[in-house]
């Protein structure tokens, strides 16, 4: 019988740039973008999956890193929070927040704006309530959700 | 005083100008630009060459002694760099400065159990590894033996003579008892018309739960003995005065460095225990350690809020529902190990009459160590718990006398007119209208129509029940209240500290003692600056974060207890001030002799108030007082453009005989109102409706004030409807994470309608008052909503502070149990 495989090399997309790195096998996506990457935008909240602080794009899909190995990411295309803008530029969605003061502390931010990306994808012309829906799996325990989902409604109306 | 129109701010720089000043308006906050791109530095973001990372090896047991640790089974695995035990912890340190009395000052706290453990997750060992997996894997293989024993869960028992006691130093569970006496608790039973009898009330355990962890990144510098750790403390002040003896250093030699911290709380003040054992393996190791603390160590062992019983309270009343005083025995529940306690014991008289004009209060106060996570001082902190109290009480009353809830408070509000009130003990509340906050609220939620409502409600099977909430925030505490615990302990007052600087090419820098979390210091901070220089916060750096080595600080600096806006902002606008009459000394000297208060400044220019053409730029006076100064006239050398200035509020020391004086200086008020559906088959419920009306002076921002109020309400709304650190009876937590423990998420929130005045503190600076805290009004209001929603069905006494659906249908389903709490005798 052969041993299982510790280490691996993947390769992985993000944010257009593409990466080659060796990893544990259990290492978890999330530390993988923040510790190998340094892509420090994407947090880490708990321990269960239940926060959304890590929610990055995965080949379209919006997901929980802390939730899924780094070696189960190999030859995807993800997004982070980090390539939201463009130029430093900041994307309607980076704007929006920031006018409708939709953070405090700025922890739960990049899950959120991931969260509403993807959903501003998949439905530019949301409800308010189809809006709660797709933050639900994000926690924030600073802003009471008030000023995120003005914003998110906001950022869909700019984009119009 | 405004009313809920958005104030137009108009600034009086100079006489008969004006400009529309920075103040009072919501400018873009200085913090998003970084937050919104993933470019914000939490501790977690920071690494070093080399570092291990640290895992602590956690106690299974609520109580149990350690009759052995071996670790060598984790220091055989490659890259395992080390690890730390209890012994060496005992042998290295110095327990933790206890601020209690005898017996509670015979408890010893260390950064690592020692001997014993007392609650499940208490860090007994600690390993530091290569990687954070390798470090959790290591810590599995240590091998520790324990023979456990008796746990104590439930603080009621804690003086029974069978109780185990947690800690055999002090013999007893008692942390701290005392009684607070005001007023003539006799003369107001014999004046009375009625005698109201509570059984028991509970104030429930839960926890701000902030979105990031603990942690550090603590490195040691072996050639000056120095610590540097960049973390997310959010009172470095405090934190240095517990770690420095323990560490047998000087408050020197621990430098914190925070940046971005994911909100706080309170839940990050008594970080001391880890940053120790950090310290120690930093030391040991000679390698940057860093822990990050895993969340459900966070909610099993780090910081709880604190949990209160109320015992056989009485409450005297006169028949028109006068409140004339109220008795009880308040038994405090603060875990494992005191730590910031017992200033719980003291900090709820900030408030002690609530908002009302009670003039007799008698309260037997004890405070008991249990087996469970330690407290920490957590959004509210000891007020919440007795102004829940005092609110239960008047709805109590209310409901048992027949008298409106409504008409109850109004009668006993302190009124508008007689602000500063002084409270039986002797605090300040500064300025307010409770009744017209409550009115407003009322309005936002269409009081007018609630019986239709009601009808409409009732025609769906469903009971519909409004109810308040008045809380009060008091910020910038008095330290000197810890002598009413204490009198040998030599804190009081409060201060804060900022510097402002103009350097070489015109920058404008402040530099904050305060550790923000999120509430938007830099931003309100240099609104404070643009205002006093004339200038834009544009204009203006303020550095994010607190660090040691910029000599910003003071003892009591840190970001807790409501106070920023008049500690943090008051030492902004004392230093900007020193810096704009500096700017003046110098532009005058240049600007051919003339006196100081010809000298205007405005768009980043001094100039002549009767000649603007003679102007010198912030940069040239910035250029000349750092690198041109010998063309300096002698009058004008000492000038620095760098101003630090420590803000002190006026308070004096209490009277410790009479545990009387003036504990905090601003008293925010928040008066919500909540309306929500009862199914009474099931007890689930739905928040239908909700308003908050919040007062606290002059608002800075008022976008980050609406912000504080959705959050405060929010954070609120989870502990009165799920939020609750629940423990069996061996002292395990059953909600040790999101999963079990459920915060509110975005659908579970209902619409907020927001309502503010504005009534200024005459005690501070800018007529501000802090707010962020909000007394935990939304937990009041939906206990009050539900007793008058589950009024039809056997009117049932609300006696807990958190009510889930399972709560609420055993009330519904055995009234007769909680009615038994009540008694009312008829004198
Ligand atoms: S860290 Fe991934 S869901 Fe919380
Ligand atoms: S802004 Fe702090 S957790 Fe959302």
């Amino acid at each position: 019988m052969s041993e299982p495989v510790a280490q691996k090399t993947i390769s992985v997309e993000v944010n257009g740039t593409t990466y080659e790195r060796e990893v544990e096998a259990r290492r978890l996506l999330v530390h993988f973008l923040r510790d190998d990457l340094d892509l420090t935008g994407t947090h880490v909240g708990c321990d269960t999956g239940n926060c959304g602080a890590c929610s990055v794009i995965v080949d379209g899909t919006l997901l929980k890193s802390c939730m899924m190995l780094a070696i189960q990411a190999d030859g995807a295309s993800i997004e982070t929070v980090e390539g939201l803008g463009a130029d430093g530029e900041l994307n309607p969605l980076q704007q929006a927040f920031g006018e409708h003061h939709a953070l405090q502390c700025g922890y739960c931010t990049p899950g959120m704006l991931m969260s509403a990306k993807a959903l501003l994808d998949e439905n530019p012309e949301p409800t308010e309530g189809e809006i709660r829906r797709a933050i639900q799996g994000n926690i924030c325990r600073c802003t009471g959700y008030v000023n995120i989902v003005e914003a998110i409604a906001a950022a869909a109306e700019a984009g119009r | 005083m405004t009313e809920t129109a958005t104030p137009t701010s108009a600034l009086v720089v100079e006489e008969q100008e004006t400009r529309p000043g920075f103040i009072g308006t919501s400018v873009p906050r200085k913090e998003d630009r970084r937050l919104v791109q993933g470019e914000g530095v939490f501790f977690d973001d920071v690494k070093r060459y080399g570092m291990g990372f640290v895992h602590f090896v956690r106690s299974p047991y609520a109580h149990a002694k350690i009759k052995s640790i071996d670790v060598a089974r984790a220091l055989e695995l490659k890259d395992v760099y080390g690890t730390l035990t209890g012994d060496e912890v005992a042998i290295l340190t110095d327990p933790f400065f206890e601020m209690s009395v005898p017996p509670g000052s015979e408890i010893k706290d260390y950064a690592l159990a020692v001997g014993k453990t007392r609650f499940v997750g208490e860090p007994v060992a600690a390993v530091v590894a290569a990687t954070r997996e390798l470090a959790r894997d290591a810590a599995e293989l240590v091998e520790v033996e324990y023979e456990p024993l008796d746990p104590l869960v439930d603080a009621r028992r804690a003086q029974d003579s069978d109780a185990p006691i947690l800690h055999e130093d002090a013999g007893s569970n008692v942390v701290w008892e005392g009684v607070f006496d005001w007023g003539d608790w006799e003369g107001t039973v014999a004046e009375a018309d009625r005698i109201v009898r509570i059984k028991e009330l509970h104030f429930d355990r839960f926890s701000s739960t902030p979105l990031e962890c603990s942690g550090c990144l603590v490195e040691f510098n072996r050639g000056t003995g120095q610590w540097t750790m960049y973390c997310n403390h959010q009172m470095p002040g405090i934190g240095a005065i517990w770690m420095a003896p323990a560490l047998r250093v000087g408050t020197d030699k621990l430098r914190f460095v925070t940046q971005d911290i994911g909100g706080a709380f309170g839940n990050k003040i008594c970080l001391h225990p880890y940053f120790v054992a950090c310290c120690l393996l930093a030391r040991k190791l000679n390698r940057p350690v860093q822990w990050t603390e895993w969340r459900t160590d966070q909610h099993t062992a780090n910081a709880h809020g604190n949990e209160r019983w109320f015992e056989e309270t009485e409450v005297a009343v006169k028949a028109d529902g006068t409140l004339l005083g109220f008795k009880t025995h308040a038994i405090d529940d603060c875990g494992a190990f005191p730590r910031y306690e017992p200033l719980g014991c003291i900090i709820w008289a900030q408030v002690t009459p609530g908002c009302y004009r009670w003039q007799n209060v008698y309260v037997d106060f004890t405070q008991v160590a249990t087996n469970k996570s330690p407290v920490s001082p957590n959004r509210g902190y000891s007020r919440m718990q007795h102004l829940w109290f005092t609110e239960r009480v008047i709805d109590i009353v209310a409901n048992e006398l027949g008298l409106d809830p409504v008409d109850v408070r109004k009668r006993n509000y302190v009124k508008a007119d007689e602000f500063p009130w002084t409270t039986p003990n002797g605090c300040v509340y500064d300025s307010g209208d409770y009744a017209r906050c409550l009115d407003i609220a009322l309005e936002l939620v269409g009081y007018d129509g609630i019986d239709k409502r009601r009808r409409d409600a009732e025609s769906r099977g469903k009971l519909l029940g409004i109810g308040i909430g008045s809380t009060l925030d008091s910020g910038t505490n008095n330290f000197g209240q810890s002598q009413l615990l204490n009198p040998e302990l030599q804190f009081s007052g409060n201060n804060e500290v900022a510097t402002v600087k103009l350097d070489i090419f015109g920058e404008v820098v402040v530099t904050l003692g305060t550790v923000p979390q999120g509430q938007g210091h830099e931003t309100t901070a240099a609104q404070v600056v643009a205002d006093a220089l004339g200038i834009s916060p544009d204009d203006v750096t303020v550095r994010p974060g607190h660090d040691t080595y910029w000599n910003s600080h003071a003892g009591f600096s840190g970001t807790y207890a409501s106070q920023f806006a008049v500690t943090g902002l008051g030492a902004v606008k004392g230093a900007v001030d020193q810096l704009a009459g500096e700017i003046r000394t110098i532009a005058a000297a240049v600007l051919g002799g003339v006196p100081e208060d010809a000298v205007v400044l405005e768009g980043g220019f001094a100039k002549l108030r009767e000649n603007p053409e003679a102007a010198i730029p912030f940069m040239g006076i910035g250029a000349i007082v750092n690198a041109n100064n010998a063309i300096l006239p002698e009058e004008a050398r000492h000038v620095t453009l760098n101003c630090r200035y420590v803000y002190v509020p006026p308070f004096e020391v209490p009277d410790t005989e009479r545990k009387y004086g003036n504990l905090t200086l601003t008293y925010a008020s928040q008066i919500h109102v909540c309306v929500l559906e009862v199914d009474p088959e099931t007890g689930a419920y739905e928040i239908v409706d909700y308003a908050a009306v919040d007062d606290c002076g002059n608002r800075i921002h008022p976008q980050i004030v609406e912000g504080q109020v959705h959050g405060a309400t929010a954070q609120a709304l989870g502990a009165a409807t799920h939020e609750t650190f629940t423990y069996d009876e061996q002292g395990n937590l059953l909600t040790p994470n999101f999963y079990d423990y459920h915060v509110p998420h975005a659908l579970d929130m209902p619409p907020l309608k927001t309502g503010y005045i504005e009534s200024p503190s005459p005690f501070t600076s800018l007529g501000a008052k802090g707010m962020g805290e909000g007394g935990g009004a939304g937990i009041h209001a939906v206990c009050a909503a539900l007793q008058d929603a589950l009024r039809p069905v056997g009117n049932p006494i609300v006696y807990d502070s958190c009510n889930p659906p399972h709560r609420v249908w055993e009330l519904i389903s055995n009234p007769a149990e909680s009615r038994g709490r009540i008694s009312v005798e008829s004198r």
